[in-house]
C-alpha cells in the first residue's frame, strides 16, 4: 500500500513542481512546433537558461496570430507572438512593447523596429521541377510571355500570398493591376495557405509554386533530392523578415526580453536553417549547412516599410482580387 | 372504352386511390385509439417519456445557443456602431455561393437516385461492402479527399493522362466545375444512402402486389417510389445545399481563384485578415438566412409517405430482373464504383508507404485524442439526436418541422465563427485549453446532429404510425415495446447515424483550432502542422491514418446496427 501511496504523491507532486517555476508563453504558427519544426529543438535550450517553462502555442498562421491576441485582449496568456512578418507589424505595433534591445542581426535591410526582433528571413521565390522545366523564366515579364503554369496563395488568408502581392506591387507600382491581369492566365488556381499549394506543386499540378528561394534546399538535405529549384528574377526578390515581440499584457516581461536575446544567440538561429528552411537572422558559428541556399544579394532584395506596406495592402488586394475575379 | 381492357397501370391507381381512402377513413372509425396512438411516444409513455421531451428541448436550445448565440457574442464583441453593409464582395461571394450549391446539390441527387434505387433492387456479390465504401467520401477530411481527386482530374491526373493519350488537352477542373465535382464526390454517397433508407422503408408486400397486379417499372415508380423520393428527397437535398453552402476548403483549393470566393471564405477573410468582426457576424447572418431560406422551401415541399407497416419480408422485383433496366444499374452502379473508388484509391496510394514505414509518436498521441474526442461525440450525439426525434414525434406537424428545420441551420454555422464566439463566451471564465477535449466533443456533437436528426425522425416517425396502433391493443409497451418494435426499426438508422457522427468528429471540423492547448491537438491539426513542415509524405501517411481510423468508426457502427 505504501509504495503506490508514494507512487501517487510522486504523480501528483510532479505537475505541481513544474508550475512553481514562470511559465513563458509563446503564441507562434503551426509549423513552429511540429517534431520537425525549431520548437522541440529551442524549448529545452532556453528551459536551461530561464529555469522557467516554455510553452509554444500554436495559433495558426501569422494574420490568425493578431487576430488571436486582438480576440484575447487583455486576458491574453500570451508573453511573446512569433511569426509575424513585415507585411504584418504595422498592424501589431499597438499589441507589443517596444523590446528595447539592439540585436546585431544580418537580415538583407537595415533592421531598427523598435517593437520587433528578427529571427529569421527568406525570399520569395517561383519554385520548379528541372526535370520539367527545361527553361526557367527569368523575370516576372518572360513568366507573364511563357505557357507555365503556376500555384499561388491567396493573400487574405496566407501570408506567402500576401508576399507575392507586396512583390508584384513593388515591382510595378500603379501597373500593378495590369500586372496581374497578364499572371493571372498562368495561374492554376490560388489556395488557403502555403500547403496545400506546394502539396498542388509536388503533385504535379502546376509547373511553379509561390514559395521561397529556401524551397530547394528542404528537398536537398533532408530528401537528397535536388531536382527542385528556385527561379532567379533579375527584378529583384520580395522579402520575408520573420520577426517576435513582446506582448503588452505580458506579467513576464523581464523573461520575454530574456528570450528574444536569447532569439538572436547560436542556441536559437543554429537550428533555423535545417527546420525552418530559412536564413537564419544570425548565421551560425558553423556557418550554413553543407548545400544550402546562396542568400540573396542585398541589392536584388525588395520590401516595403511595415507601414507602407500597411498602406499598400487595401489597394493592391483589390486589383488582385478585380484581376483575378474576371 | 367498355369493351376494351383497362391498360394495366391505370387500375392499380384506382387500387390505390381506394386504399388511400380507406386509410383516411380509419381515425373516424376510433377516434379513442387514434388519441392513444398520437400521444404515444416511440419510447412510450409515462416518466421515461417526460424525461425524454424535457433532454431533448435541452438539447435543442444547446443547438440554438451554440448557433445563434455564437454569432450574438461575435457581434456584441465587435461593438458596431453603425449598420455593416455586404458591399459588393459580399454581394458575389453570396451569388456564387448559391450558384455552386444549387448545382452541386442538383447534381448530387439527380444521380443519387437511379443510383440509390440500383443499389434498392439488385443484389450482387460484394454488396454489403459497396454500401459500406458508399460512407467513405463523406467521412474524408476535405484536403485529403481534394487530393484524391486531383490524382483523377487534375491536370496531371489520370483522366488527363487517358485524354492526353487520345490526344485531348489536359482536363482543367480549377473552377466552378471543380467545386462542383468535389462536392457531388461528397454528397452523392451521402444522399444514396438516405434514399435508400427510404426505398427499406417500402414494405416488400407492396412491390409483391405491385408484381402481382403486373405492373412495369414505370407504374412501381409512380406509385410507390416517387411517394417515397417525395418524402426523403427535400430533406436529403437540403442537408447537402446545407454541407455546400458553407463550403471552405474545396472552394478554396478548386475554385481556381477569388472568383469562387463563398461567404465562408469571406468570413475567414473578415475575421483573420481584416479582423473585422461585425463584417464576419453579418456574414454569418447572411448565410443563415440563405440556409433558414432553402430549408423552408424544402420542408414546404416535403410531403410525409405512408406505406403503412410491412412483415420485413425481403423484396422481390420481377418487374425489373432482366431486360433493359438490368443493364442500366449495371452501369449506373459501375460508373459509382469508378467515381467513388478511384480518388480513394489514389488517397490510399499516396499514404501507404509512409504510414508503412512508421509515423512520429505525436501523431499516435493526437490520433488517440482524436479517437476518445469521436466516441465522446458520437455518444453523446446519439443521445440528442434519438432525444430530439422524440421530442418531434409528439409534438404538432408544424411546431415539429419547424425545430427540425432549426436544428438542421446548425449545419449552416460558419465553423470559425462559432469557434470565435465560443471563444469569447468560455474565455473570462474557464481556461479554453482544459476544455478543449469536452468543447470538441459537444461542438462535434451539435455539428453532427443534423445528419442524426434527418435519419432518425422519420424512423421514429414510422414506428408509431405503422405499429402503435398494433401495440395499443396488445397492451404492449416498456421494455417489450422497445425491444421487440422499437430497437429492431431503429437499430440500423442509429447505427448508420452514430457511423457518421463518430467519424466526422475524426475529422474534425476546425471550430476548435482556438482551443487547442500546447501539443494537445487532434489528428487533423497535426496533419496541417505536417503539411506546414514540408512533411508532405508523412501528412499523407497521416492523413492516411486519419481516414482508416474515421472509416474504421463508422464501419463499426454502421454494421453493428445493420447485422
Amino acid at each position: 500500500m505504501r509504495p503506490l501511496v508514494i507512487g501517487l504523491a510522486a504523480l501528483l507532486a510532479a505537475p505541481a513542481a513544474a508550475e512553481d517555476r514562470p511559465v513563458l508563453t509563446i503564441y507562434t504558427y503551426d509549423s513552429f512546433v511540429t517534431d520537425w519544426g525549431p520548437g522541440p529543438m529551442i524549448e529545452p535550450r532556453f528551459e536551461e537558461i530561464c529555469g522557467c517553462d516554455l510553452q509554444l502555442v500554436a495559433a495558426g498562421d501569422g494574420a490568425a496570430l493578431l487576430s488571436r491576441l486582438r480576440l484575447e485582449g487583455a486576458r491574453t496568456d500570451a508573453d511573446i507572438v512569433l511569426g509575424l512578418d513585415t507585411s504584418l507589424t504595422a498592424d501589431g505595433a499597438d499589441l507589443v512593447l517596444p523590446h528595447g534591445l539592439s540585436p546585431a542581426v544580418e537580415v538583407p535591410v537595415e533592421w531598427s523596429d523598435p517593437n520587433f526582433v528578427p529571427y529569421d528571413w527568406g525570399a520569395f521565390a517561383f519554385v520548379y521541377d528541372t526535370t520539367k522545366v527545361e527553361a526557367a523564366p527569368t523575370s516576372f515579364e518572360e513568366l507573364m510571355a511563357s505557357d507555365l503554369s503556376i500555384v499561388i496563395q491567396d493573400p487574405r488568408s496566407s501570408t506567402p500570398g500576401l508576399g507575392l502581392l507586396m512583390w508584384v506591387k513593388h515591382v510595378y507600382g500603379d501597373d500593378a493591376a495590369e500586372a496581374w491581369a497578364r499572371l493571372a492566365p498562368r495561374i492554376v488556381t490560388v489556395t488557403a495557405g502555403w500547403s496545400e499549394a506546394y502539396g498542388l506543386f509536388l503533385e504535379g499540378e502546376a509547373d511553379m509554386v509561390l514559395s521561397y528561394t529556401t524551397s530547394p534546399t528542404y528537398h536537398l538535405i533532408a530528401e537528397e533530392d535536388d531536382s527542385k529549384a528556385a527561379a532567379v528574377f533579375e527584378e529583384g526578390h520580395y522579402l520575408q523578415i520573420e520577426v517576435a515581440g513582446i506582448v503588452k499584457e505580458t506579467d513576464q516581461p523581464e523573461l520575454a526580453r530574456a528570450f528574444l536575446e536569447f532569439m538572436v544567440t547560436e542556441g536559437f538561429q543554429a537550428a533555423i536553417p535545417t527546420t525552418n528552411w530559412m536564413f537564419p537572422a544570425v548565421t551560425p558559428a558553423a556557418g550554413l549547412p553543407e548545400g544550402f541556399a546562396e542568400p540573396l544579394d542585398p541589392a536584388d532584395a525588395r520590401l516595403f516599410a511595415p507601414e507602407e506596406a500597411q498602406a499598400l495592402r487595401e489597394t493592391a488586394l483589390d486589383e488582385w482580387l478585380a484581376a483575378l475575379s474576371r | 372504352m367498355a369493351g376494351r381492357a383497362q391498360p394495366l397501370d391505370r387500375f392499380p391507381s384506382r387500387l390505390d386511390h381506394r386504399l388511400e381512402r380507406k386509410r383516411n377513413d380509419l381515425p373516424v372509425l376510433d377516434a379513442e385509439v387514434t388519441e392513444a396512438i398520437r400521444s404515444r411516444s416511440a419510447l412510450g409513455t409515462g416518466s421515461a417519456a417526460w424525461l425524454t421531451a424535457a433532454f431533448g428541448w435541452g438539447a435543442l436550445l444547446l443547438v440554438a445557443l451554440l448557433a445563434f448565440g455564437t454569432v450574438l457574442a461575435v457581434l456584441w464583441r465587435a461593438g458596431v456602431e453603425e449598420a455593416p453593409s455586404l458591399g459588393p464582395a459580399g454581394w458575389a461571394a453570396l451569388r456564387f455561393t448559391v450558384l455552386q450549391a444549387v448545382l452541386s446539390t442538383l447534381l448530387s441527387v439527380a444521380i443519387a437516385v437511379p443510383l440509390a434505387r440500383a443499389l434498392a433492387r439488385r443484389r450482387f456479390p460484394g454488396r454489403r461492402p459497396l454500401m459500406t465504401v458508399l460512407g467513405a467520401p463523406f467521412l474524408l477530411p476535405v484536403i485529403v479527399a481534394v487530393f484524391g481527386l486531383l490524382a483523377v482530374w487534375g491536370r496531371s491526373g489520370l483522366a488527363s493522362q487517358i485524354g492526353g493519350q487520345l490526344g485531348l488537352a489536359p482536363f482543367d477542373i480549377y473552377g466552378l466545375s471543380g467545386v462542383v465535382l468535389a462536392h457531388v464526390f461528397f454528397n452523392l454517397p451521402l444522399v444514396a444512402r438516405i434514399l435508400l433508407r427510404g426505398w427499406a422503408g417500402i414494405p416488400a408486400e407492396h412491390f409483391r402486389l405491385a408484381a402481382q397486379l403486373g405492373m412495369g417499372p414505370g407504374a412501381v415508380f409512380r406509385l410507390l417510389e416517387l411517394p417515397m423520393l417525395r418524402a426523403a428527397v427535400p430533406g436529403a437535398a437540403l442537408l447537402v445545399f446545407l454541407l455546400c453552402a458553407t463550403s471552405f476548403a474545396v472552394a478554396l483549393t478548386l475554385g481556381g481563384g477569388p472568383r469562387a470566393t463563398t461567404l465562408e471564405v469571406a468570413i475567414y477573410q473578415a475575421i483573420r485578415f481584416e479582423f473585422d468582426l461585425g463584417q464576419a457576424a453579418l456574414l454569418a447572418v447572411v448565410q443563415f438566412a440563405l440556409c433558414a431560406g432553402v430549408a423552408l422551401v424544402a420542408l414546404r415541399v416535403a410531403r410525409a409517405e405512408a406505406f403503412g407497416p410491412g412483415l420485413d419480408r425481403p423484396v422481390l422485383r420481377p418487374d425489373v430482373a432482366r431486360g433493359l433496366w438490368c443493364i442500366v444499374d449495371r452501369l449506373v452502379i459501375g460508373a459509382t464504383v469508378l467515381f467513388i473508388g478511384l480518388p480513394l484509391v489514389a488517397v490510399l496510394e499516396r499514404g501507404l508507404v509512409p504510414l508503412l514505414s512508421g509515423l512520429p509518436s505525436a501523431v499516435w498521441a493526437a490520433a488517440g485524442r482524436s479517437l476518445v474526442v469521436a466516441l465522446g461525440s458520437a455518444a453523446l450525439v446519439l443521445l440528442l439526436a434519438l432525444a430530439v426525434a422524440l421530442l418531434l414525434d409528439r409534438l404538432a406537424h408544424r411546431l415539429a418541422e419547424g425545430l427540425q428545420g432549426l436544428a438542421l441551420l446548425g449545419l449552416a454555422t460558419s465553423p470559425i465563427v462559432l469557434g470565435t464566439g465560443l471563444f469569447l463566451v468560455v474565455r473570462p471564465f474557464l481556461d479554453p485549453f482544459a476544455l478543449v477535449l469536452p468543447v470538441t466533443m459537444l461542438v462535434n456533437a451539435v455539428m453532427t446532429l443534423p445528419f442524426a436528426l434527418v435519419l432518425l425522425r422519420p424512423e421514429v416517425a414510422r414506428v408509431r404510425r405503422d405499429y402503435g396502433m398494433l401495440a395499443e391493443s396488445l397492451g404492449m409497451a416498456g421494455r417489450p415495446w422497445l425491444r421487440h418494435v422499437v430497437w429492431p426499426r431503429l437499430r440500423a438508422p442509429i447505427g448508420f447515424s452514430t457511423g457518421i457522427a463518430a467519424a466526422l468528429s475524426m475529422g474534425d471540423l476546425g471550430v476548435v483550432a482556438l482551443f487547442a492547448p500546447p501539443g494537445g491537438g487532434t489528428l487533423p491539426l497535426e496533419i496541417q502542422g505536417l503539411m506546414a513542415a514540408y512533411r508532405m509524405e508523412t501528412a499523407a501517411g497521416a492523413s492516411l491514418l486519419l481516414v482508416l481510423l474515421s472509416f474504421a468508426l463508422f464501419a463499426v457502427f454502421d454494421r453493428a446496427g445493420r447485422s
